[in-house]
């Protein structure tokens, strides 16, 4: 099948073959990924980038870019990310994952990354469920808020309230480390956020970057729905550089 | 170049690797296998081209020495127990993206805490672990002597085979010092970038796959690819088998003491021989099965229950009737014990 013929952004750095891509529709994570290209052209970073992936959704860009991509296993992409940035320290290696691989099952490799400053970027989508397996609770589900595995509305009570990463992460990070928050309905601020944690990366620190974004096949909302529940949850997760040790709000 | 040292199994581990081509190692304590960790972090304390990275567990140790080996390095791990068995992830892995991970395991015995010295139960974990077919060399090594030599050459396997490769060693192998002679091992094969960094022509390593027939079509390559090298990889030594009335099968520390107790028994005028297998996966069943063919008793002895013994006589099914086993699960083996053992058999 021939490719339908885009106008993209970032023509060198997208692989065609792959286009359109196979998120489902609505997904957010397209809209990160095409500004992920376009920051990555315009700082001239598409010749130094290997990208790290997840499992879950993040699995379905491992040909995405013409990039090196190695899709790694739940959680692993941030010392797959240090290990290759031990050998090649003048790479710009990304470890793209979403929420429960960095705050659940690889949460201690993002926090000792973090602590020991390793000169990578994180990249993190957080769209409050498991995705790929059909909407189950993260850490970073909000409070009340019905999943297939809080099936009454998450109870901060039992299984805690909405998980802030960045902040969290913030507490032990190098003071030199760029934590930030971004969200799909400001593209331009992630953009500067992004920027930013590659040219922390490019400094020899620590950098990370969490996205909120929407999944409106697993949230079952349509267009509007989607960003109704966007705007809530940048209520529940303030967007921008967390600058210190800022207690989590709830 | 040959030289005279006085070293632990462990320091021979970190000598060999240098020899091998290693140049990176991520490692988490874990006894008995720490002195590797601690002997690499030396070196690269004094050579910034030894990197080094202490993780914060072996899943991470194991994950970030993929990372270093897709940038082009010859890097590796040591880990022992359930230090190997978190490990598993990262040589699953390793296993299905035919990547060249390297090893090395200092097995002990029991969960948890459980004995931290000795056994050889991490023959099915190193062998068969992970959510695949178990596409792996394993090379179980019976000297400190060995130890040094196998741990350059699994460098040069693992890179030239591309599959994971494993080197079992165990806390008696690992701690003990002794006086050894490092001979110059063979010349390394040479490591080459896996992530190319070419934008032009970028390289893609995954792990999903869009139908169980794309994935099984990768999966008969890799089986295929795997039963090509048997014949290459697998190595088996052969002590004394000539003619023998009782033959004796047995790998790492075990095979140690077989070798002492093939004298003896030779001594008391019986017909005795050893044949222990340097690879235990794959393992090299034309020597074992040519040695067993006339003998009339067979021996395997383990210290582990049937981990050894189950893999061989699947593999060699027609000894199987003729077959003794002596099994001391995380229990060292002595040669008297071998000796006792074929002279109680025999009568």
């Amino acid at each position: 099948m021939k490719s339908p013929d885009y106008n993209f952004a970032m023509p060198d750095l997208l692989n065609i073959k792959t286009k359109p891509s196979m998120f489902c529709p609505g997904c957010g994570e397209s809209i990160i990924l095409k500004h992920l290209g376009i920051v990555l052209k315009d700082n001239h970073l598409q010749n130094k980038t290997t990208f790290i992936i997840d499992i879950g959704c993040a699995l379905l860009s491992w040909n995405y870019f013409n990039l090196d991509t190695l899709q790694s296993h739940h959680g692993r992409s941030v010392p797959v990310a240090v290990g290759y940035k031990t050998i090649r320290e003048n790479r710009n290696v990304i470890a793209f994952m979403g929420d429960g691989g960095a705050y659940a099952i690889g949460l201690q490799s993002l926090l000792h990354a973090a602590f020991r400053n390793n000169p990578i970027t994180v990249i993190i989508v957080n769209n409050t469920d498991y995705a790929m397996t059909g909407g189950q609770m993260a850490p970073t589900t909000l409070s009340n808020e019905i999943t297939t595995t809080s099936v009454s509305g998450k109870d901060p009570k039992e299984v805690g309230p909405a998980f802030h990463g960045p902040e969290l992460v913030r507490q032990i990070a190098d003071k030199n480390a760029f934590i930030a928050r971004a969200s799909i309905s400001n593209p331009a601020l992630l953009d500067t956020m992004l920027k930013k944690a590659f040219k922390t990366q490019s400094e020899n620190n620590f950098s990370m970057v969490e996205v909120l974004s929407i999944c409106p096949t697993n949230w079952k909302t349509n267009a509007a729905e989607s960003f109704d529940f966007l705007a809530k949850m940048e209520k529940v997760y303030p967007v921008g550089e967390i600058i210190q040790n800022e207690k989590p709000s709830k | 170049m040959s030289d005279r040292k006085l070293i632990t199994g462990n320091e021979a581990v970190v000598f060999g690797a240098i020899e091998g081509g290693a140049e990176a190692f991520f490692g988490y304590p874990i006894t008995p296998a720490t002195e590797i960790l601690e002997g690499w972090a030396k070196l690269s304390d004094k050579n910034s081209n030894l990197k080094f990275l202490q993780a914060e567990d072996e899943i991470a140790s194991g994950f970030a020495a993929i990372g270093a080996i897709l940038a082009g390095t010859k890097a590796f791990t040591a880990t022992a127990g359930i230090g190997h068995v978190l490990m598993q992830d990262a040589i699953s892995m390793a296993e299905n993206q035919r990547l060249p991970f390297v090893a090395v395991v200092a097995q002990r015995g029991g969960p948890s805490t459980g004995t931290v010295n000795y056994s050889q139960q991490e023959l099915n974990l190193a062998s068969f672990g992970g959510n695949g077919d178990g596409l792996r060399i394993v090379y179980s090594a019976s000297s400190v002597e060995e130890l040094y030599y196998l741990s350059a050459k699994i460098f040069s396997t693992a890179w030239k085979y591309r599959f994971p490769t494993i080197l079992l060693s165990d806390g008696y192998l690992a701690k003990q010092k002794v006086t050894v002679k490092l001979s110059k091992p063979v010349k390394p094969f040479p490591e080459s970038k896996i992530l190319k960094e070419d934008i032009g022509n970028p390289t893609y390593i995954r792990n999903c796959y869009g139908s169980e027939e794309e994935f099984a079509k990768i999966l008969r390559k890799n089986i295929d690819d795997y039963k090509n090298i048997i014949s290459k990889v697998s190595e088996c030594e052969s002590y004394k088998t000539a003619g023998v009335t009782d033959l004796i099968i047995a790998h790492g520390s075990p095979a140690a003491s077989a070798k002492d107790a093939v004298d003896e028994l030779r001594e008391n005028k019986i017909s005795a021989g050893l044949v222990r297998p340097i690879t235990v996966r794959p393992l090299d069943c034309r020597t074992i099965a040519s040695a067993a063919k006339i003998a009339k008793r067979i021996y395997i002895i383990e210290s582990s229950f049937e981990q050894f013994s189950r893999t061989v006589i699947y593999k060699i099914p027609e000894i199987a009737g003729k077959v003794n086993l002596l099994l001391k699960p995380a229990e060292g083996i002595s040669a008297e014990e071998i000796v006792n053992f074929v002279t109680k058999v025999k009568k």
